[in-house]
């Protein structure tokens, strides 16, 4: 039964990385930018979480009204004023500048909320659970995160195949010189593709601070999760970055369940067991 | 009668200037335990491993343009392994420096296999989650102390040298040779076919290959040697730290991420540009350490600002104004002029 419960409670976790994989993968498709900072802006993102829920003492679900939106505004105001100017066909520029960036919001943060671990708290909903025949408990909260991952990939999964953004998001991905000539503004468009990157970061944050604990120093190991969801589903597929995310979380629960320092391990072997298998990730789209 | 020849030189009285210049200074920093006060030298050894670990980094991104952010990985790796090497087999630590380098080598081969079906920025992450592996797998090896991390045993740090200043002194000198070692390795990969290959490489991968260089093979005989040296240095790191832990041996901001703000500024892709950029960091570092966290935002600032404003850094713009250049790689038409 703790077998099955672990499964069952990976396949949970899953979709929180998915959440931090999404975004990840939304702009390397767009503009092939691997940004080293994602994982501190999730962290950010729980952080002004924090902020905003001790305040105005609302439930952080609420909160996401406030940080969706202010994470937005910084993903845009970010690629216009520095991204855009890394863009090329070398990958150090960009690279290099978000890892600058991955430094400069860790120790700040460590500047204004110290190194302290923090955790934010839903209320009632954190203990609800609902009973499975079979001992097994579902908890509603870690049900409910999940349900959203998935809302959040079929939502961004329409937007870049059915919404005129996402045609942009397409065109300039496939050919940035011809979709300028038809007149889409290349920086405006990136500009987008990173607010609502940063978005999804947003929720995935608010989320992983109701979730566990954190702190200023936790970023690069959601980065490193996003990442491997990414590559294990295949590059450029949302739904296969959801089962990216659930084989992760699967594998580190079975690896937690065999021994509690497994717990991580086992979430790297699996994704380079897949690398060394299927190099190109299991539903891969794009090379 | 005046005829004009024209031949092709490497050398020039700049690099022979600078070939001079840098040998006295070798001589100098040999004879620093002389000289130098004890915290002046713990200061300069620190120093040239920090040369070496950007150097080596600037081998792998600058020429062979693999940007890997888990450098860490050979680090860590090279220190446990003259742990390990002097605890459990009793090798001496002065012997246990270059094995661990080869089994560094070693451990880099299966690790590049793997990784290198990686591309990009993606390779840069896949690097990081092998660090990571080699972080977690050594934090459960409890004969080294397991999350907690061990210390060299005092029998063994006394077995290396008879007094203490002499022990210092020695290890000052190991990490000065680690230093001069590895710049003279890459020079001399540098003008060799190999480099030839890789300077292409660099320059354009579509054009190289179609010349028949074989990108994949220059890439990972370079990523091995960067790895080797890198483990060679990292152990030696972790002989004068005389104890390492997990979290210690694998931290990606002390092993890379200031690395690749060194190599940054100092400028990416010229031999020189690690050496000012490593005389910068320490500078930025012994002025604005008491600032603490302060300090690691200025230079994340710095290293943006480098990055978008003169991507090439300090050394590369002066380059590329002046043609300045002290190491003798890149070839140049020389005109000489006879009487007939």
């Amino acid at each position: 039964m703790d077998w099955i419960n672990a499964i069952i409670q990976g396949i949970l976790l899953g979709g929180l990385y998915a959440l931090f994989a999404a975004g990840l993968s939304l702009i390397f498709g767009v503009m092939r930018l691997v940004n080293i900072a994602h994982g501190d802006f999730i962290v950010l993102a729980a952080f002004l979480g924090l902020s905003v829920t001790s305040v105005l003492g609302i439930s952080p679900l609420l909160a996401l009204f406030l940080v969706v939106p202010a994470m937005a505004g910084l993903g845009y105001v970010l690629q216009r004023g520095v991204l855009n100017q890394t863009l090329g066909d070398d990958i150090l520029p960009p690279l290099l500048v978000t890892f600058g960036l991955s430094v400069i919001i860790q120790n700040g943060l460590l500047e204004i909320y110290s190194a302290d671990p923090q955790k934010m708290s839903a209320g009632p909903i954190e203990t609800a659970s609902i009973a499975l025949p079979g001992d097994l408990n579902i908890g509603v909260l870690p049900l409910v995160m999940f349900l959203v991952a998935v809302a959040v990939i079929a939502g961004l999964q329409w937007v870049f195949y059915r919404s005129a953004l996402g045609r942009a998001f397409r065109a300039v991905s496939d050919k940035q010189d011809i979709a300028e000539l038809m007149g889409l503004n290349k920086a405006h468009v990136f500009g987008l593709a990173m607010a609502l990157s940063l978005a999804v970061v947003a929720i995935a944050g608010v989320f992983l601070g109701i979730r566990t604990s954190f702190d200023p120093s936790i970023g690069p190991g959601r980065l490193i999760f996003g990442f491997e969801a990414v590559i294990i589903g295949g590059l450029g597929n949302l739904w296969g970055t959801l089962i990216g995310g659930i084989i992760l979380g699967v594998s580190q629960n079975i690896g937690a369940q065999i021994n509690p320092g497994w717990q991580l391990l086992a979430g790297h072997i699996a994704f380079l067991f897949v690398l060394a298998v299927r190099p190109r990730g299991l539903f891969p789209r794009i090379d | 009668m005046t005829t004009t020849t024209y031949s092709i030189s490497r050398s020039s009285t700049v690099t022979r200037t600078a070939a001079v210049v840098g040998i006295l200074i070798v001589a100098g920093l040999i004879a620093a335990p002389w000289w130098a006060g004890r915290a002046d030298m713990r200061l300069l050894s620190e120093m040239f491993l920090y040369l070496s670990l950007a150097c080596l980094w600037n081998l792998l991104a600058g020429y062979a343009g693999l940007v890997s952010v888990g450098q860490q990985a050979f680090v860590g790796f090279g220190g446990y392994m003259l742990f390990a090497l002097a605890i459990f087999a009793g090798v001496s630590p002065i012997v246990a420096i270059p094995l661990a380098g080869l089994l560094g080598a070693l451990v880099a081969v299966p690790v590049a296999l793997l990784i290198f079906r990686l591309r990009g920025a993606y390779f840069a992450i896949g690097t990081w989650v092998i660090a990571e592996v080699f972080r977690l797998s050594f934090a459960q090896v409890s004969a080294l102390g397991g999350g907690s991390g061990t210390s060299l045993p005092v029998a063994i740090v006394r077995g290396m040298a008879s007094n203490r200043s002499m022990r210092e002194a020695t290890t000052y000198w190991l990490a000065l040779g680690m230093a001069v070692l590895v710049l003279v390795v890459i020079y001399l990969l540098l003008r060799s076919r190999n480099g030839l290959a890789l300077t292409a490489i660099r320059d354009s991968e579509v054009a190289s290959e179609s010349f028949g260089i074989d990108i994949w093979r220059h890439k990972f005989i370079v990523y091995i040697i960067a790895a080797g040296l890198t483990a060679m240095t990292g152990a030696l790191i972790f002989l004068q730290k005389l104890r390492i832990s997990p979290d210690a041996a694998f931290n990606v901001n002390d092993w890379t991420a200031f690395v690749i703000f060194i190599v940054v500024i100092g400028g990416i892709g010229t031999l020189e540009g690690p050496i000012i950029g490593v005389i910068v960091f320490f500078l930025l570092r012994e002025t604005l350490s008491d600032l603490g966290t302060t300090y690691l935002l200025i230079l994340g600032v710095v290293a943006i600002v480098v990055m978008l404003k003169a991507p090439k850094g300090l050394w590369g713009t002066l380059k590329e104004r002046t043609g300045l250049e002290l190491f003798p790689l890149s070839r140049r038409v020389v005109k000489n002029k006879s009487e007939k």
